[in-house]
């Protein structure tokens, strides 16, 4: 019952974003302009870009696919925080030092049926990135809005950045709106508050898969400026996540396997060779992201790397605090936020240099 | 002397090795309805779009309403309304929010928005269309939607490419009327691009005729005609319900050519055919029917583009 009234409030929620959007109504700050005898908003136009942006937002909310997204979303975090809750009184073992983060096991932990509420998210962000994204400009293009937007009084950048914005904001509403949900159900059911720090930790993991959709957005973004037709730009984009997320750790395997040092090579051998395999994996975005996720929700975490029997001597089996591991994934992050960055600034040139001509 | 609001300056524009746009000179006058008349691919596309700077010439220069257009297009979009070929809306808006969009881009105040638009929906004939989906409109609604959209940014000039390809007779008609009166209403400047001769001769006061990207000719549909068809600018077909009495028919024929301007007169049993130089139909109307014959039907033949533009290049005067 109590999913039910979640998820009948996040719908709610949703819709009255939607509504907010259609009916630009007086807010307090107009109110405040009005009894102070300045111009209120209603005066003065509003600036083009937001015009755009608010205009994308509405469609986007409004339209079908993101309506089954958000159903498949919600349904995969309610089915994944429904194991972790029946879970969670085997996870606790005594004497682990895991156990100071025991709300964060919520986000983490699955008997084995069902993936955990990070592994959905990293498997359906990139899905979610690629189904707002694919038709972005393409679309504009066959409906033979491109042109006439294009003939309006507005810089030609504005176009592809505010679909930019508009996606972002959703996702970000969403994730927001999706992670505190799982957090608050949580502190419902079981009933233990999550410490500051968990929720710092939380905060960066949803912001972290925030940048990972983003990514995946800008990929499509960029198919959609490069390919015509939309269902074109939507399966590059799928096999591109296809690749990364199936055959890659493939291939990956199989190079390993061709390169793999003796059994009884010396141990810098075999470790250089594990890091070796490690770089090759972390070509891959998913990779960067679920290592980054991992540390995050789980402080235990203190090596992405292989660790010798040296290293690991003399260590106190304690949590990293949040600081440490931010620095240890800060590779990670930097390398998502630069794909992202790369994405978008190849579909900028990209449409900044196309001829629009109308359909 | 009426200042030049748009003024093209030897623009070529190169797309490879093909060559779309040809060192074009053209400039049209305040107030003025021009035609740019020519076949598809003739380059008028591109014409257009580098005058509002959505795509850069390859050499030569563009100004609209004195300003650069490659240079500041967002200045020249501010104050030219463009209804593309084939324009498309956002097919889940209904025609009053797509409008809205538009004016909202234009920068219009948040409070007049609304009563502008409809304004401009009443204007064009669609209010009572206003709150249905654009998806369910019909070619000849999505054009007056576009009007309306050129309109609510109150243009100087008005740049419309092939605007009635795709609408019924009446429909164009109606289009081209609308056009007419708001040039005349709100002096306002329009480029208008066809390849249908004959909505040209409708309503532009001058037109440029285009071929493979140069502008072979240029001035008012009687001298560009005069120019082309140096001694057959009409055709006036007739056909007789009767020849009158006998032998009248030779006799009709003979006193049909000594009307000031024909020049040549076919008779195919009931039918006549009366090349003139001047438009004398309604002589040869009254000639015909002052003879006895029994007038059945009278039928201005109207040249087209392709006719005119054959014409040109058969008579040798222009040779790439």
């Amino acid at each position: 019952m109590t999913f039910i009234t979640a998820i009948s409030k996040e719908v709610k929620f949703m819709s009255d974003i939607a509504k907010q959007i259609q009916q630009p109504k007086e807010s307090w700050l107009d109110k405040l302009a009005r009894s102070l005898g300045l111009a209120s908003r209603q005066d003065v136009a509003m600036h083009p870009f937001r015009v755009i942006v608010d205009k994308e937002i509405s469609d986007l909310v409004r339209s079908w696919r993101f309506k089954i997204l958000i159903g498949i979303i919600v349904l995969t975090c309610v089915g994944s925080l429904y194991t972790a809750l029946t879970n969670i009184g085997h996870a606790v073992k005594p004497g682990d030092p895991g156990n100071a983060f025991f709300f964060l096991k919520l986000f983490t932990i699955s008997d084995g049926t069902l993936p955990s509420f990070f592994v959905f998210i990293s498997f359906l962000g990139p899905l979610l990135g690629i189904s707002l994204g694919f038709d972005a400009i393409n679309s504009e293009q066959n409906k033979g809005t491109l042109s006439r937007v294009m003939a309006q009084p507005i810089h030609r950048d504005y176009l592809i950045n505010a679909k930019f914005m508009a996606s972002i904001t959703v996702i970000s509403v969403m994730f927001f709106a999706l992670g505190f949900l799982v957090m608050g159900l949580g502190l419902v059911i079981i009933g233990i508050p999550p410490t500051p720090e968990e929720f710092l930790r939380i905060v960066f993991f949803i912001v972290l898969s925030i940048f990972y959709v983003a990514l995946w957005l800008n990929l499509s973004i960029l198919f959609s400026v490069k390919f015509r037709q939309a269902a074109t730009s939507a399966l590059a984009g799928i096999s591109v996540w296809l690749f990364f997320s199936i055959f890659y750790n493939l291939i990956v395997k199989l190079i390993a396997r061709a390169t793999m040092p003796p059994e009884m090579a010396p141990e810098r051998y075999i470790v250089a060779h594990r890091n070796f395999i490690l770089d090759l994996l972390r070509l891959s975005p998913s990779q960067l992201f679920s290592e980054a996720t991992t540390t995050l929700l789980m402080p235990s975490v203190r090596s992405l790397g292989p660790l010798t029997m040296e290293q690991v001597h003399g260590t106190i089996p304690s949590p990293l605090p949040l600081g440490q591991s931010l620095l240890l994934v800060w590779p990670q992050l930097t390398a998502i936020i630069a794909i992202t960055v790369v994405c978008f600034a190849l579909s900028y040139v990209f449409f900044m240099r196309k001829e629009i001509r109308s359909r | 002397m009426a200042e030049n609001i748009i003024e093209l300056v030897d623009l070529t524009k190169n797309y490879g090795s093909f060559t779309a746009v040809n060192r074009l000179n053209l400039s049209v006058k305040k107030g003025e309805v021009f035609g740019l008349l020519g076949p598809n691919g003739a380059g008028k596309s591109t014409t257009i779009l580098m005058m509002l700077g959505l795509t850069e010439p390859t050499s030569g220069s563009v100004k609209v309403c004195g300003i650069n257009s490659t240079e500041n297009p967002i200045e020249v979009k501010r104050r030219v309304g463009y209804l593309p070929e084939d324009v498309g809306f956002y097919p889940d808006l209904t025609g009053m929010e797509n409008l809205k969009y538009i004016a909202r881009l234009n920068g219009i105040p948040e409070k007049d928005v609304e009563t502008k638009a409809r304004e401009m929906l009443t204007r064009v004939g669609l209010d009572e269309q206003a709150e249905k989906k654009t998806g369910k409109y019909s070619r000849g609604m999505r054009q007056r939607l576009g009007l309306a959209e050129v309109l609510i940014k109150t243009p100087e000039v008005i740049i419309l490419d092939e605007p009635t390809s795709g609408i019924d007779p009446t429909g164009i008609r109606e289009f081209l009327e609308l056009i007419v009166q708001l040039s005349k209403e709100e002096g306002l400047t329009v480029l208008f691009s066809s390849h249908n001769l004959h909505q040209v001769q409708q309503v532009c006061d001058r037109v440029g005729l285009f071929v493979s990207g140069k502008l072979i000719a240029e001035g008012n549909i009687e001298s560009l005609s005069q120019k082309l068809f140096s001694n057959e600018s009409f055709v006036v077909e007739a056909g007789l319900a009767s020849s009158g009495n006998g032998n009248n028919g030779n006799g009709l024929v003979s006193s049909l050519k000594t009307i000031e301007g024909v020049t040549s007169v076919l008779q195919e049993e009931l039918k006549l055919y009366v090349g003139c130089s001047r438009d004398a139909t309604a002589d040869i109307a009254r000639e015909i029917v002052s003879s006895g014959a029994e007038l059945a039907y009278l039928h201005k033949k109207e040249y087209g583009l392709d006719d005119i533009y054959n014409r040109y290049f058969e008579g040798g005067e222009v040779h790439e």
